[in-house]
């Protein structure tokens, strides 16, 4: 089973997968131990997964259980398809990240943790009244009790630093161990360090310096047995060129990429929000691509923004969370009215209102597919993992421009800050879309369609003979004119709704992930379900289950098969982040009595739960 | 770009074909006759001239002048028009609103696009109160104001649009008025031709719910001492001889109205117009009848070096060429750490 590693065995030092997470205070700089981790984890040609857990609060009090951030990686020798379900090394680096965490660890798990950072008053305020080192309260797992604080500021003491930047360089420390316990090459750390404080070479050799003594300690320390260093082999990864990509990288160059091939500048609109604003940090430096990125007032002004470029003939992209995308609902209905390409990416957080802006759900399928004022219709696309959204990123780009219509992106807070190994494409692989500008004056009517995609031509201003009018109220179907014509709205209402339908036939038919056509359970998920959903799945399979596991990109419109291929099992089983969208949508569209599996506590599924659900229809 | 050659279009060809629909009387029809005369006199080229408006009366305008046109959504007109210019900053960018549109429900845009400096002429058409929704009283209403959601009379304070602009650092404001068609049409080339952000309030009647609001200064009988044209490098003189002028109170600070020829007052202690003086121009924004004239014109000017999106692409071509990727899509995906894995 995923995320069963065989740490507890006493027999050999190969593991086939571990999982570790290393959490501490927000100030302890957990996030970049856990990237570098990543990092040489990935140079041992690990599989991975990646999934960091950090506090709304910028700098919550020291100490405090609610300012614990932690970060949790999967890696092993075969397939990792989730972070893993239970943790097998936590790295604690104050009593506050030890209460917190330890629940999630397995039974007879590995505990390291800084003993420097156990004193009396971390201890209060993470609320425990006995230390619990010593209390007994840790029985049945494994302790690495270090006073990383010490030995921390002992290795760099040659450096001259004051007394609290030098305690600042133990996440270093840290992971210089945990490179040892796992045999990671430190040589990528290191690099990354002098690259990092190039400007500070004393701080980057203090680091540097803390990175070697927790390494050294751990090859020389004499220490008990089940402390040994483990052997994670390389897995069978196909050949190629790779790197780590995060969701919001997945998604900002997937953008960049599909503005490309539509041959359009990008202009890119946002305001932060949490989890987006990485998506327009990550766009803001990428000039020499054509992007333009605009830091708008509002949410508001920020999908306007994007629609005024895409109606001047740039690919208009705005970004934002649940509640960002309902301040800009207004505006998306005059795209849908004017018929203007508009990307719109959600990176969905736990809702209602501000609810849980750094934890994960995917609660905003009603909100895409329905959440607008009257008969609005746009396309929606989702992506499940971070080098899907790359490519899922493309598609949403190529339907916006060739049905000139928004097309709204569901990406979700665990894929934005997941982190995953990705075999890098070739751009010329690529098949492009480029846009054809309507010049031609001749016969030239507003709301005339494409016979095919019932598109209307996309004229940018600027171009002679072309002048128009465009606006939010009812348009004659043709001229464009204002019409206020009974029957014109139905047939306007008819053009919208026809338009969004017909891009089925320009999607691929519904595939099916894992298993066959026809069988007695389907597991039917979208989004970022798609890695607890597919090990599951796979689990049982191995068991002798009859499961297949199918996973929709395109949530409207649908693929045309879908209908017919979940008709094709005996029970469709949906688990999902939410209370039951997409299985209420499925239920709507196909008369299928979809099965909700749901979870909404800011967390992925863990594996064992979606097969604990499954048993019952079994 | 602002700077245009004669195209040799007369202001009728500057209307559409559609039918103008708003009310017999209504001020809107002198503004858009005067803005269809400034458009012919500056040459505008219909091809390469957007008018982009949000809702309200003001904001059917587009449909009537032949141009590209973009009516958008409820105060957030601003924001179609930057998103426009960022996309294609060569186009000439008219946005046209009313007072409940520009400064109600899209205060925080009108105010957002005018500190920013974005390359575009906003004309806001001010008759204190709401027309197509029929007749509440707005932001801009006097207070007292009796209208059907304040059947009681307003209780709270109006905003001047004028002052707002400056308060958010406006670096173009005038003001003119529908019925002035000897004095609209250069203003409103004035406002084109300015390079950035230029805010000019029109003061328009609305014939059916608020008629006659202004007529205590736009009437023939009391216009010459109600109405003060203020001219770059001119004294600011008005009445029927020009026999009126302002004068700065050098004990309150404040503007007074004196009379040349009373106390000894001569032409030189009248305030010569300066529209690069922003105090000037704040003072003149905040002028009120019945104790002082409305003030016309120009009442402040000052460029700025660049206009906002002319900013932004300057950035955007100076990194770019700096960058050592140079656009190439397949850098960008290797970017970072890559690693190889051999078959």
């Amino acid at each position: 089973m995923e995320g069963g590693s065989v740490l507890l065995d006493e027999s050999g030092n190969e593991l086939e997968s571990a999982v570790v997470r290393f959490a501490g205070d927000s100030g302890d700089g957990m996030q970049l131990t856990g990237t570098q981790f990543t990092q040489a984890t990935a140079m041992a040609r690990n599989d991975l997964a990646t999934f960091p857990d950090f506090p709304a609060e910028i700098r919550a009090p020291a100490g405090t259980t609610f300012g614990v951030s932690a970060f949790q990686i999967h890696f092993g020798s075969r397939t990792i398809r989730t972070s893993g379900d239970a943790v097998d090394v936590l790295v604690a680096m104050n009593p506050a990240a030890l209460k917190t965490n330890l629940a999630d660890l397995r039974k007879g798990g590995l505990i390291i943790v800084d003993t420097g950072a156990f004193t009396a008053r971390n201890l209060s305020k993470a609320g425990f009244a006995a230390n619990p080192l010593e209390d007994g309260s840790l029985e049945g797992y494994r302790k690495l009790e270090v006073d990383m604080t010490r030995m921390t500021v002992e290795a760099v003491k040659p450096f001259g630093l004051g007394n609290k930047d030098a305690q600042r360089c133990k996440n270093m420390w840290a992971l210089g161990l945990v490179d040892w316990l796992f045999g990671r090459d430190r040589t990528i750390n290191e690099d990354w360090l002098k690259q990092k404080f190039a400007s500070k070479p004393d701080i980057a050799d203090a680091n540097i310096a803390a990175l070697n003594a927790g390494h050294a300690f751990g090859e020389t320390a004499d220490m008990a047995r089940e402390f040994r260093a483990f052997v994670v082999p390389p897995a069978d990864i196909a050949p190629g060129t790779y790197r780590a990509l995060t969701g919001g990288e997945g998604v900002a160059m997937g953008l960049v990429a599909g503005a490309r091939l539509a041959g359009l500048p990008l202009l890119f609109t946002g305001y932060p929000i949490t989890p987006a604003s990485a998506l327009l940090h990550l766009l803001a430096p990428l000039k020499d691509y054509g992007v333009t990125t605009f830091q708008a007032e509002d949410e508001i002004a920020a999908v306007c923004a994007a629609i005024g470029g895409s109606y001047a003939g740039a690919l208009g992209v705005t970004s934002s969370s649940g509640p960002g995308i309902a301040l800009k609902t207004e505006a998306i209905g005059l795209a849908v009215a004017t018929e203007l390409p508009l990307v719109i990416v959600n990176s969905q957080r736990g809702g209602p209102s501000t609810g849980l802006p750094t934890k994960t759900e995917q609660s905003d399928l009603y909100q895409a597919v329905y959440g607008r004022n009257a008969d609005s219709p746009l396309a929606v696309v989702a992506c499940h993992s971070p080098g899907d959204a790359y490519f899922a990123a493309i598609e949403a780009c190529r339907l916006a421009v060739k049905y000139m219509t928004p097309v709204m992106f569901l990406t979700d807070g665990y894929i934005a800050n997941a982190a995953e190994p990705w075999p890098i494409p070739d751009f010329e692989d690529h098949e492009p879309f480029p846009v054809a500008f309507r010049t031609d004056p001749d016969g030239y009517q507003v709301y005339a369609r494409d016979p095919e995609t019932l598109a209307r031509d996309w004229v940018k201003p600027g171009t002679p003979g072309l002048l128009h009018r465009i606006g939010g109220i009812e348009k004659h179907h043709l001229t464009g004119d204002i019409s206020y014509d009974a029957d014109n709205h139905q047939k306007m209402t008819d053009n919208r709704r026809n338009k969004i339908l017909g891009i089925a036939r320009d999607i691929p038919d519904q595939a099916v992930d894992q298993g066959q056509e026809g069988g007695k359970v389907a597991v039917v998920g979208w989004g970022s379900t798609h890695g607890p959903i597919g090990r599951a799945v796979s689990n049982m399979r191995a068991r002798g289950h009859d499961v297949s596991h199918i996973h929709i990109r395109h949530i409207w419109p649908m693929p045309r098969n879908l209908g017919d291929l979940l008709n094709s099992y005996e029970t469709v089983v949906v688990p999902e982040m939410n209370t039951g969208q997409l299985a209420t949508v499925l239920r709507a569209e196909f008369l299928i009595d979809a099965k909700p599996v749901n979870k909404v506590n800011g967390k992925p599924f863990r594996i064992v739960e979606i097969e604990e659900a499954l048993e019952a229809w079994l | 770009m602002n700077i245009q050659t004669p195209s040799g279009l007369s202001p009728k060809d500057y209307a559409t074909d559609q039918e103008v629909r708003w009310c017999p009387g209504c001020g809107d029809y002198a503004i858009l006759k005067a803005v269809q005369k400034a458009m012919a006199d500056i040459g505008a080229d219909p091809a390469n001239t957007v008018f982009v408006s949000g809702i309200g009366c003001a904001a059917r305008f587009p449909y009537y002048m032949e141009t590209y046109g973009f009516h958008t959504i409820h105060g957030r007109a601003p924001s179609f028009a930057t998103g426009i210019k960022l996309a294609n900053p060569d186009l000439d960018v008219w946005v046209v609103g009313g007072d409940g549109d520009g400064l109600s429900i899209g205060g925080n845009h009108t105010l957002h696009a005018v500190r920013r400096n974005v390359d575009i002429s906003y004309l806001l058409f001010n008759n204190e109160i709401y027309g197509l929704t029929k007749g509440q009283y707005s932001p801009t209403s006097r207070p007292g104001t009796r209208s059907p959601s304040t059947p009681h009379g307003s209780l709270d304070s109006p905003v001047d649009a004028l002052s707002f602009a400056l308060g958010v650092n406006a670096r173009f404001v005038a003001r003119g008025i529908d019925r002035r068609q000897d004095h609209l049409p250069g203003l409103l080339a004035r406002a084109h031709a300015h390079k950035g952000c230029s805010f000019v309030e029109i003061i328009q009647n609305c014939i059916v719910y608020n008629d006659g609001v202004f007529e205590h200064f736009t009437e023939k009988e009391v216009k010459a001492d109600m109405q003060l044209e203020a001219e770059h490098g001119k004294p600011l003189l008005f009445g029927k001889d020009r026999e009126k002028g302002l004068r700065m109170n050098r004990h309150t600070l404040e503007l007074e109205v004196v009379t040349l020829g009373d106390d000894g007052v001569r032409e030189e202690d009248i305030i010569v117009h300066d529209e690069t003086n922003r105090t000037i121009g704040g003072a003149l924004a905040r002028l009120k009848p019945p104790d002082f004239p409305v003030a016309i014109g120009v009442l402040y000017c000052s460029p700025a070096e660049q206009s906002y999106e002319q900013a932004v692409l300057s950035q955007n071509r100076a990194i770019a060429d700096k960058a050592p990727t140079k656009g190439d899509m397949n850098a960008l995906l290797h970017r970072g750490a890559t690693w190889e894995v051999a078959a």
